[in-house]
């Protein structure tokens, strides 16, 4: 049994770590790159280039070079794609939350048959495919004067990722027993004030997982936030492909590869502060089928 | 991506009295949207200059432009006073009627254009050109000379050095080109007017590349790509130029636009550079002109807006495509504009229109043979269906889809 | 709960979807139905910076006159749903009728769009779903036994290929497989074969994107098995160890049963998301190789430098929505009879 154990032990330690390795080698690639020059990084001589940083030395006199974080930032002004993206990750985050709690639990408590079919209806529409969503809203926005406005695309972020919250946070609180609103509302307590006082005080857990998923749609999304925003209110992930050139420029991809690593910054912090919380709010059944 | 601060009267201040009274405006809104690389940027920006007083300019530049060109010309009043256009963007807009014609404003505001740069249908100026581009040989001298072949004029000859140099073992893929998604539609294109090919039954929108000329083009892909890496249907213009720097190609078709980059003392060896020359895109199987396409780009005025937007936004492009400006940004583009120097880099692109290569098609309905050809010819380049097949799938191809635009 | 009640809690989400979701969707279900109007062509002269030529153009006016008779085009019933760029039931016919054998009439149906798309959505979604399942359970079952130090840095890096965007993904990953690149000339020493290209064959590049999509995919039904992992309770598990339950049988009696619901989420949302699957094939520049239907809707809208097939898009989107309807019905179902027992309970 013992001998058993150890030879399952090490089996699933390799598993995990090659798992983990093939996870994060694109990642540390991606970091130990975005410090040299494009024809490093990207050599089409050898592989090895990246790694040693040839081209880099003769172009730079260094090993290492921060002009890709500087064009990037400095240059090109990402910041300001930044801080677009924050404004609209934190509100469509907000916004989401907001409404999926109100909606997920009147889901949850409803008991009535139609609150499924709408379950459904959420889910049907999530397989409409956003880049038909988007080119409908063009005209539409162009006429109404609503195209370009950060506003515009947080509506429609958080309206397009409703079904997922809808989903998600129905199941959640699912698993909240009944008895807890119910009892309040026995005490005199309407379904607000029970949902107030008893209910936002458990559901954190939960919330906080979705608000995860939530926050990694508005922060990655490209499809959307290329094609309604203006210039000035880009957000990062489509001024990062507009770094990448087209058919009449090369582009700066050195500049888009630093950009990534600087994207990825806030990722990794959120996760490392919220990775409890997720598990945790998973645990508590946010996810349960 | 540098002139996204909207310049308003107020933001801009003293600067912009002395500026704006150089462009004639007293009032009105200029809103110019386009593409995004660096010869529309100066473009945009001298015409920002124009900004102050009553009058305001914003400058939108997206690579997506050409996905929402549409939508916003069709709202009213449009998002965009001008949008500036190529070719093929140009047939779109004008498709639905969403630039309008600028004979009076030509009349009245225009002073030393070129007459080559109106760009007319039907007597009407629907575009004002400021710069060419067009895809033209690139060719290694250094490499030709070991392999003992003159730089080549057809692509028989660009078949015979590549074999000579693979012979030689001098490199392994000597070719390269961009046959990836909408360029290898593109390059389908060029090789058939090389041809001498027409796309179309005269006067019609009915399909006619399923030809032996069409043959003889896809064939000659055929053997291009069997010196090309083959990887070569991934390959755009960025994976050509990479390959090239790194000094691993010897002949290519490539966009003038690139001449410039290739020879800008970055990303390559001073080797590489220094052997990197121009010529005329290469006719083929005896024609007479060069096979590749000419684009011109230039800018228009939306139809939906107010005649005093549109006089503003005229003026303030006028400003736009100064002498000065042309002299400032030389290395940009292969400005049309009258008194640019040439650019050192612009002479593959200036032989080719001199040899007469024909401007890519301006027709209606061309975009859905543009795409028919780029989705349906792939599989032959694959070796996985016959050439006739292939053609024969991209008239199937376009023929639904030009039913779905009300061509047919 | 009381309807009105009911209302007064969904009303703000439910008015979300509506406006930005079910109207579109309506909107684009009608717009299927449309082709454009004639268009009236007159030939004129056109002149460019290159010289002058005849060309045809739109007659505006004539086509105008059209459009205003009936804004929205010309009614095609189900004409763009069957044509050649679709479902093509007029050249599957002809395929059935004049080839010899089954491989030739098949050759003949993935030579169209439509079932070239079809064969590798489906492919890709029913490799890449179950391979995400498998794999991000024995990932959760793998870090559960993690001594407890080491879980929070590994479940990190673990999640680390679903945080970053498709886009920038497939970007780097591009670069590293291509041949001269770090993974590309590692397979090939693996293999001996300094000529193998990932990008170059259909059926690599196939295999690519599989893996592309089963490394993107996995970190999530991962974190949802382990948060599951932590609910099971310990009980059970202690009563099957008395039992004599060794490891597998306690993962097969106690742990599977108990992971089935979430299995069943993940798989739902996988389904779906895969069947949608698009950004990995413009990363990777792979439609040469690879097309799926979101990317044939992609092509509509954005080959034709800004000439839209918004009838053909139209038409190609709601077959994805029937497409995933159809998919999900087991799933739904299975909610359905979940579901039933709470019923009327309020």
């Amino acid at each position: 049994m013992n001998k058993k154990n150890s030879w399952l032990n090490i089996l699933s330690l390799s598993f995990i770590l090659l798992w983990v390795i093939l996870a994060s080698v694109p990642f540390l690639w991606t970091l130990w790159g975005s410090f040299k020059v494009e024809s490093d990084f990207f050599s089409k001589q050898d592989w090895r280039n990246a790694i040693f940083g040839v081209r880099t030395i003769i172009e730079t006199g260094g090993m290492f070079t921060t002009n890709g974080y500087e064009g990037a930032w400095i240059k090109e002004e990402f910041w300001r794609a930044a801080l677009n993206t924050g404004i609209v990750t934190l509100s469509v985050v907000t916004i989401s939350l907001t409404l999926g709690t109100l909606g997920g639990y009147a889901l949850a408590r409803s008991g009535f048959r139609y609150a499924f079919w709408i379950l459904i209806a959420a889910l049907i529409f999530r397989a409409m495919p956003h880049i038909t969503l988007v080119s409908g809203y063009l005209l539409p926005f162009f006429e109404l004067g609503l195209w370009g406005h950060l506003s515009t695309t947080i509506i429609v972020l958080v309206a397009i990722n409703q079904p997922f919250t809808l989903w998600m946070l129905h199941s959640f609180f699912s698993t909240i027993p009944k008895d807890l609103d119910e009892s309040a509302m026995v005490d005199g307590c309407t379904r607000f004030e029970a949902f107030r006082h008893v209910i936002i005080p458990v559901m954190w857990p939960g919330v906080i997982t979705t608000g995860l998923f939530s926050f990694l749609l508005a922060y990655n999304d490209f499809a959307i936030t290329a094609l309604l925003l203006t210039e000035a209110n880009q957000t990062m992930v489509p001024k990062i492909a507009s770094f990448l050139g087209s058919a009449q420029e090369q582009g700066n991809v050195m500049f888009a590869v630093a950009a990534v690593v600087s994207a990825t910054v806030p990722l990794f912090m959120l996760v490392m502060f919220f990775q409890r919380q997720i598990v945790s709010g998973l645990t508590a059944g946010a996810v349960k089928g | 991506m540098f002139f996204r601060t909207i310049l308003t009267a107020g933001a801009i201040g003293l600067l912009s009295t002395a500026s704006h009274a150089g462009c004639g405006i007293d009032s009105g809104s200029v809103r110019i949207g386009g593409n995004d690389f660096p010869a529309y940027q100066a473009v945009a920006e001298a015409a920002s200059q124009c900004a102050g007083g009553g009058v305001t300019v914003s400058v939108d530049l997206n690579k997506d432009h050409k996905d929402r060109q549409v939508a916003s010309l069709t709202a009213n009043p449009a998002e965009f006073t001008s949008s500036l256009a190529n070719n093929s963007a140009l047939r779109v807009l004008m498709n639905d009627g969403l630039v309008q014609p600028l004979n009076n404003l030509v009349a009245k505001h225009a002073s030393g254009l070129q007459d080559m740069q109106f760009v007319t249908v039907d007597g009407k100026v629907m575009a004002i050109a400021y710069m060419a581009n067009a895809q033209h040989l690139f060719y290694r001298s250094d490499i030709l000379n070991a392999a003992g072949v003159a730089p080549p004029k057809t692509y028989e000859e660009v078949l015979a050095a590549a074999k000579a140099i693979k012979d030689k073992g001098l490199m392994e893929y000597p070719i390269a080109g961009t046959y990836g998604g909408w360029n290898l539609g593109l390059e389908f294109i060029n090789m058939y007017l090389g041809h001498g090919g027409e796309f179309f039954e005269s006067g019609s929108a009915e399909p006619a590349v399923n030809n032996a000329k069409g043959l003889a083009t896809l064939n000659m892909m055929k053997s291009l790509t069997e010196y090309m890496n083959p990887d070569f249907l991934t390959y755009d213009s960025n994976a050509v130029q990479a390959d090239w720097e790194a000094g691993k190609v010897a002949l290519t078709n490539l966009w003038g636009s690139r001449a410039g980059p290739v020879t800008d003392g970055e990303g390559s060896t001073s080797e590489i550079e220094s052997n990197t020359k121009f010529s005329s895109a290469p006719t083929v199987a005896g024609g007479s002109i060069p096979a590749t396409t000419l684009w011109w780009d230039g800018f228009t005025i939306a139809t939906n807006i107010s005649d005093e937007d549109a006089e503003a936004t005229f003026k303030a492009m006028m400003n736009g495509i100064t002498t000065e400006m042309a002299v400032a940004n030389a290395e940009k583009a292969n400005w049309l504009i009258k008194g640019a120097q040439a650019n050192p880099a612009g002479v593959g692109v200036l032989a080719s229109a001199s040899g007469g290569a024909l401007p890519y098609p301006m027709l209606p309905y061309f975009g859905a043979m543009h795409t028919a050809i780029g989705a349906e010819i792939i599989e032959f380049l694959q070796g996985n269906e016959s050439a006739e097949q292939a053609l024969e799938d991209v008239e199937a191809a376009y023929i639904a889809a030009a039913t779905e635009k009300g061509f047919l | 709960m009381p309807h009105y009640t009911f209302l007064k809690f969904i009303w703000p989400s439910a008015l979300a979807m509506l406006v930005f979701i079910a109207l579109p969707i309506m909107s684009t279900s009608v717009q299927s139905l449309f082709i454009e109007h004639e268009k009236i062509l007159e030939t004129v002269e056109n002149c460019t910076p290159f010289g002058c030529k005849e060309i045809t153009k739109v007659d505006l006016e004539a086509t105008e006159a059209q459009k205003a008779e009936n804004p929205l085009g010309k009614f095609n019933g189900f004409g763009t749903y069957t044509n050649r760029n679709h479902l093509a039931f007029s050249e599957l016919k002809q395929a059935w009728r004049e080839s010899n054998g089954l491989n030739e009439f098949l050759a003949e149906v993935f030579n169209l769009p439509f079932y070239k798309a079809l064969s590798f959505t489906l492919s890709y979604t029913f490799i890449v779903t179950p391979f995400v399942i498998i794999i991000g359970f024995f990932i959760a079952l793998a870090v559960n036994r993690l001594p407890s130090f080491l879980k929070g840095p590994t479940i990190f890096v673990c999640l680390l290929p679903m945080i970053i965007t498709p886009l920038i993904g497939s970007l780097v990953l591009f670069w590293m497989i291509d041949a001269e690149g770090i993974i590309g000339s590692f397979l090939q020493s693996i293999f001996n074969d300094p000529n193998l290209s990932l990008k170059a064959s259909p059926t690599l590049t196939w295999i690519m994107l599989f893996v592309y999509g089963i490394w993107h995919h996995t970190p999530f039904a991962f974190i949802v098995f382990y948060a599951g992992l932590q609910t099971v309770p310990r009980d059970t598990l202690e009563s099957a160890m008395i039992d004599g339950a060794n490891r597998w049988g306690q993962t097969r009696h106690v742990i599977i049963p108990h992971l089935m619901p979430l299995a069943v989420f993940i798989s739902l949302i996988q389904i779906m998301d895969n069947f949608r699957v698009f950004e990995p094939i413009i990363g990777f520049n792979a439609q040469a190789s690879a097309t799926s239907l979101s990317w044939l809707i992609y092509n509509d809208f954005r080959s034709g430098d800004g000439d839209m097939l918004f009838g053909s898009a139209a038409a190609t989107s709601m077959l994805t929505i029937i497409g995933v309807s159809i998919l999900m019905t087991p799933v739904i179902v299975r909610t359905w009879r979940a579901n039933r027992p709470s019923q009327g309970v309020s």
